[in-house]
């Protein structure tokens, strides 16, 4: 076994080095966002909404254009190895090789710093900030197992970047032993499901912004010219960044509500109540409530398309202002950040 | 309701739709009611006022918008302070603001889940949820009842669509076909109905739906989200939560008399409290001495000797944080800790006029604590304010204050007083307040444990005799809360259901061929989705794989152009691929 300075020194440069990997990882993402045009996801859409009707060409794409078309060729297909003729490609390739080292050396990181600790590492502030960061590029990598969504890369990295430069500089404390509140198994299933929700809500918030940059391009391009305007015009269609916002946050809406059961579970088995309006409580109930607004908002007329995607934002701004403004600001139940 | 479920919908579900557009058809996929709107110039009446009153309460647009207003109601909760939480602080605040405090108070800012606006929101929101579920509910029955809808006449329209040409006249092939589509469908569990071939027509078709659980799950969760309101509700009204210090050595018996702060739902007795007791052996607490969080807490145990009732048998328990003692239904947690410093105070004469421990209130995180002391059996009375100090450290700018909240150099810093304790008014005092407006001072005195102070005027002397710890107990009864965790859980699970599950329909049609009627069959298989996630092409794909080994195609698919391929057929040529692989083109 190591001494726990041997461990504290690998754990903290696992996480300064991946930081290192993961902002070589951005640069070769903006590359090959700057260079990309015609992406793959772009052009399967592209001939898909050709060949069926548009209000269907964001389910046909996402779909997986390659698993429809091999099951039942009806399309032509948009073959991988047509690719590498697509601008950007190589330094989206290494942007995703360099991800994916950045993402091993901070889970080595987060690992250490638990076994330093001699607990789960979601003690306080630095260690749930570290762990956010591992599932929200985590989830990223994840999805990018199923499809191809390198062009996303940038808007990933960049947040988890932030997170990390404001866990190494701000928020980081020495691994510490628990306080006794923390000390039930509750810690680990409640905090993991916060940790999760919170890396993939930012997926989901990140596209949802991205949805309103392009629908905006879209609508100032009309109907059916292409979108001007440098950014815009290299995001995907803005039906399928809708789409694919929607699929995160309704993948993590009952996860949110899982944690927060969880969560009443374990008040009522150390404080005595089940929920008493602890700001913590307080604002995961405002972050809970909007994104429920947020899933019935995209089922009504006249709010869906910018109008859920500005109360997607709202909803991750209210699950941000939780995380730093609650634990930092005001004093309640959940002041654990050890800062 | 969740997200899937739109628009306007002038027909109720199940019905014959023939020529209707993939998304006529679609809104059929839903249950929910439409919002009928008024005509202009026509005058409702008060039935028809209230109708109207209703149906708008009822709407989507409604339930949004008391959702984001219950969202925004909340946030003042956690920006004021709240009785609910800690009165003092509100107190504190009121003090603190004259002019804008009563006036925030007023609108209930420091009650805000007390509140009867908030109250207005969420009951409204809970009426438009209810009036949204139950019509809902009655129209999902019905469909779970009802089978699929026929097949359009233009299946061609629909969002995912294959078709092709198969060898054989339709009379001969369709049989074929429908019976394996049906075979294939119900395999996967459709809720399947079909037309058989009609040789008159030229036609027939299987219709299949599957995920009605998406719509079971979304009904399942409002309603348990209703079951928890009652639940919180029910909780309320006949439950009730205590706090009490209680010293080391010293006992507790569940009334209200021994609280120091008690509440009770409306329909609590608390003459009628379940007569359990408790005595407090021992407090253990320790501390980080590390330097990474120095000082925080590590460990908290209360060794107790508990009794059900008078009558039972002692029983010994450790207390901690995240287990509290369960006793008769009621449940005794550990929330607090600190230290009560003992004092003997004497009179001149050497008489005892105090002998006892008291608790002292911690004030930071080093646990420097405060407390007064009252000697009302003294002659003159004789008070003392005084602050405790764990480990004591005394600064020019902080004065006297612990640097530890371990007792590893404990102290008392007293400051003594003499005369009337205005206790004799008989207006209720607070145990940690000396009114001194009666007595005058005696002088300052800092004592470690042990040593004992004379106080100047012949006034006696106070010893410091050492300290105990104490514990602070929150005793909480709550009725309704297995019926909220099981509402909470059947919540969370119709949830995952309406989110997961997609409501689909798919179809497939056999017909004479336009061109060759007497030797080939048109084969047509299609689905409509209402939900987000994909999938459903993939579930054509299978059906369609299915029919074709039934009906191996003549002609080439696979075309771009879906609605051109119809058009052209051409008569059948000689089948070009003997396994029946559809011929890839381009």
């Amino acid at each position: 076994m190591p001494s726990a300075e041997t461990l504290a020194q690998v754990s903290n440069a696992a996480i300064y080095a991946s930081m290192l990997t993961l902002s070589l990882a951005m640069l070769a993402f903006a590359a090959s966002f700057a260079a990309g045009r015609g992406r793959v996801a772009d052009s399967v859409l592209t001939v898909t909404g050709a060949a069926v009707r548009a209000s269907t060409s964001a389910r046909s794409a996402s779909a997986g254009g390659v698993s429809v078309v091999t099951a039942a060729p009806r399309l032509p297909a948009v073959e991988d190895d047509g690719a590498n003729i697509e601008p950007g490609r190589r330094s989206g390739n290494i942007a995703m090789s360099l991800s994916w080292l950045g993402f091993g050396l901070l889970l080595v990181g987060v690992v250490l710093r638990g076994v330093w600790a001699g607990r789960v590492p979601w003690g306080n502030m630095y260690e749930f900030s570290i762990s956010t960061a591992v599932a929200l590029l985590g989830a990223f990598l994840a999805y990018s197992l199923r499809r191809d969504i390198r062009w996303f890369g940038i808007f990933v990295v960049v947040p988890v970047l932030l997170i990390l430069g404001l866990a190494v500089t701000v928020l980081y404390t020495e691994a510490a032993q628990l306080v006794p509140a923390l000390k039930s198994y509750w810690l680990v299933i409640h905090v993991s499901a916060a940790v999760i929700c919170s890396g993939a809500f930012a997926l989901g918030a990140a596209l949802s912004a991205l949805y309103l940059v392009r629908a905006r391009a879209e609508r100032l391009a009309g109907a059916d010219a292409v979108p001007q305007g440098a950014f815009a015009s290299r995001l995907p269609a803005a039906d399928r960044l809708d789409g694919l916002a929607y699929r995160i946050n309704a993948f993590v809406f009952p996860l949110w509500t899982f944690a927060v059961i969880a969560g009443a579970i374990w008040a009522e088995n150390a404080w005595g109540r089940y929920w008493g309006w602890d700001p913590k409580e307080t604002w995961a109930f405002i972050t809970w409530v909007i994104y429920a607004g947020y899933l019935h908002a995209r089922a009504t007329a006249g709010w869906k398309g910018t109008r859920s995607a500005i109360i997607c934002l709202i909803g991750f701004g209210s699950l941000t202002f939780n995380y730093f403004a609650v634990n930092l600001i005001f004093n309640g139940k959940h002041s654990y950040s050890g800062v | 309701m969740t997200a899937t479920d739109t628009g306007p919908t002038p027909r109720p579900p199940g019905d014959e739709a023939l020529d209707e557009t993939p998304t006529e058809i679609a809104a059929g996929l839903s249950t929910q009611p439409t919002p009928d709107s008024v005509p202009p110039g026509v005058r409702l009446g008060l039935v028809g006022t209230l109708r109207w009153l209703w149906r708008q309460l009822t709407s989507m647009r409604t339930a949004l918008i008391l959702l984001f207003l219950l969202a925004l109601g909340s946030v003042p909760g956690s920006v004021f302070p709240q009785r609910s939480i800690d009165a003092l602080k509100v107190r504190d605040y009121l003090a603190a603001n004259p002019t804008w405090g009563p006036v925030l108070d007023r609108l209930g800012m420091f009650d805000v889940f007390a509140a009867p606006w908030f109250a207005a929101i969420y009951l409204l929101l809970f009426v438009s949820l209810v009036g949204c579920v139950l019509p809902r509910t009655r129209l999902h029955l019905a469909a779970m009842r009802a089978a699929p809808p026929a097949a359009p006449r233009r299946l061609r329209r629909m969002p995912e669509w294959r078709g092709w040409q198969a060898h054989g006249p339709a009379a001969d092939v369709g049989p074929e076909v429908l019976s394996a589509s049906a075979q294939h469908l119900r395999a996967s569990r459709w809720r399947v109905t079909q037309q058989a071939y009609d040789p008159d027509r030229g036609t027939g078709w299987v219709a299949a739906e599957k995920g009605y659980a998406r719509e079971t799950g979304n009904l399942l969760f409002h309603i348990a989200l209703v079951v928890l309101l009652v639940a919180v509700g029910y909780g309320a009204l006949w439950g009730w939560k205590g706090n009490v210090i209680v010293r080391e050595g010293q006992g507790f018996a569940n009334t209200l008399t021994q609280y120091d702060a008690w509440a009770g739902g409306r329909f609590v007795d608390p003459a009628n409290l379940a007569p359990f007791s408790f005595t407090l052996d021992s407090f253990e607490a320790d501390f980080e001495r590390g330097a990474a969080q120095r000082g925080a807490p590590r460990v908290f145990e209360a060794a107790v000797t508990y009794r059900a009732t008078p009558q039972s048998e002692p029983q010994q328990t450790t207390v901690e944080v995240n287990s509290p003692l369960a006793v008769e239904g009621a449940k005794a947690f550990l929330v607090g800790h600190g230290y009560a410093p003992h004092f003997v105070i004497k009179d001149a004469g050497g008489r005892v006029t105090f002998d006892d421990s008291v608790p002292f209130l911690p004030q930071d995180g080093n646990f420097t604590s405060t407390g007064v002391v009252k000697a009302p059996d003294a002659t003159p009375q004789v008070g003392l304010q005084g602050i405790f100090l764990p480990t004591a450290v005394v600064d020019q700018v902080r004065g006297p204050h612990s640097i530890f909240p371990a007792p590893d150099d404990p102290m008392v810093f007293l400051s003594a007083w003499q005369g009337d304790l205005g206790l004799g008014s008989g207006a209720p005092q607070s145990v940690y307040k000396l009114d001194v407006a009666q007595m005058s001072k005696l002088g300052l005195e800092a004592l470690a444990p042990g040593q004992s102070w004379t106080l100047p005027q012949g006034a006696g002397t106070v010893t410091f005799t050492g300290f105990e710890r104490w514990a602070t107990f929150q005793i909480a009864y709550d009725p309704g809360k297995e019926l909220a965790l099981a509402a909470a859980v059947v919540a969370l699970i119709g949830l995952s259901l309406s989110l997961s599950i997609r409501r689909r329909r798919v179809w497939v049609r056999v017909s004479r061929a336009h061109d060759a009627p007497g030797t080939a069959t048109l084969v047509e298989v299609a689905g409509l989705s209402r939900t987000e996630t994909g999938g459903l092409p993939v579930e054509v794909d299978e059906l369609s794989a299915a029919v074709r080994s039934a009906a191996p195609p003549v002609v080439a698919d696979g075309v771009s152009d879906p609605g051109a391929a119809m058009d052209t057929l051409a008569p059948p040529p000689a089948p070009s691929d003997p396994t029946g692989r559809p011929v890839q083109k381009g």
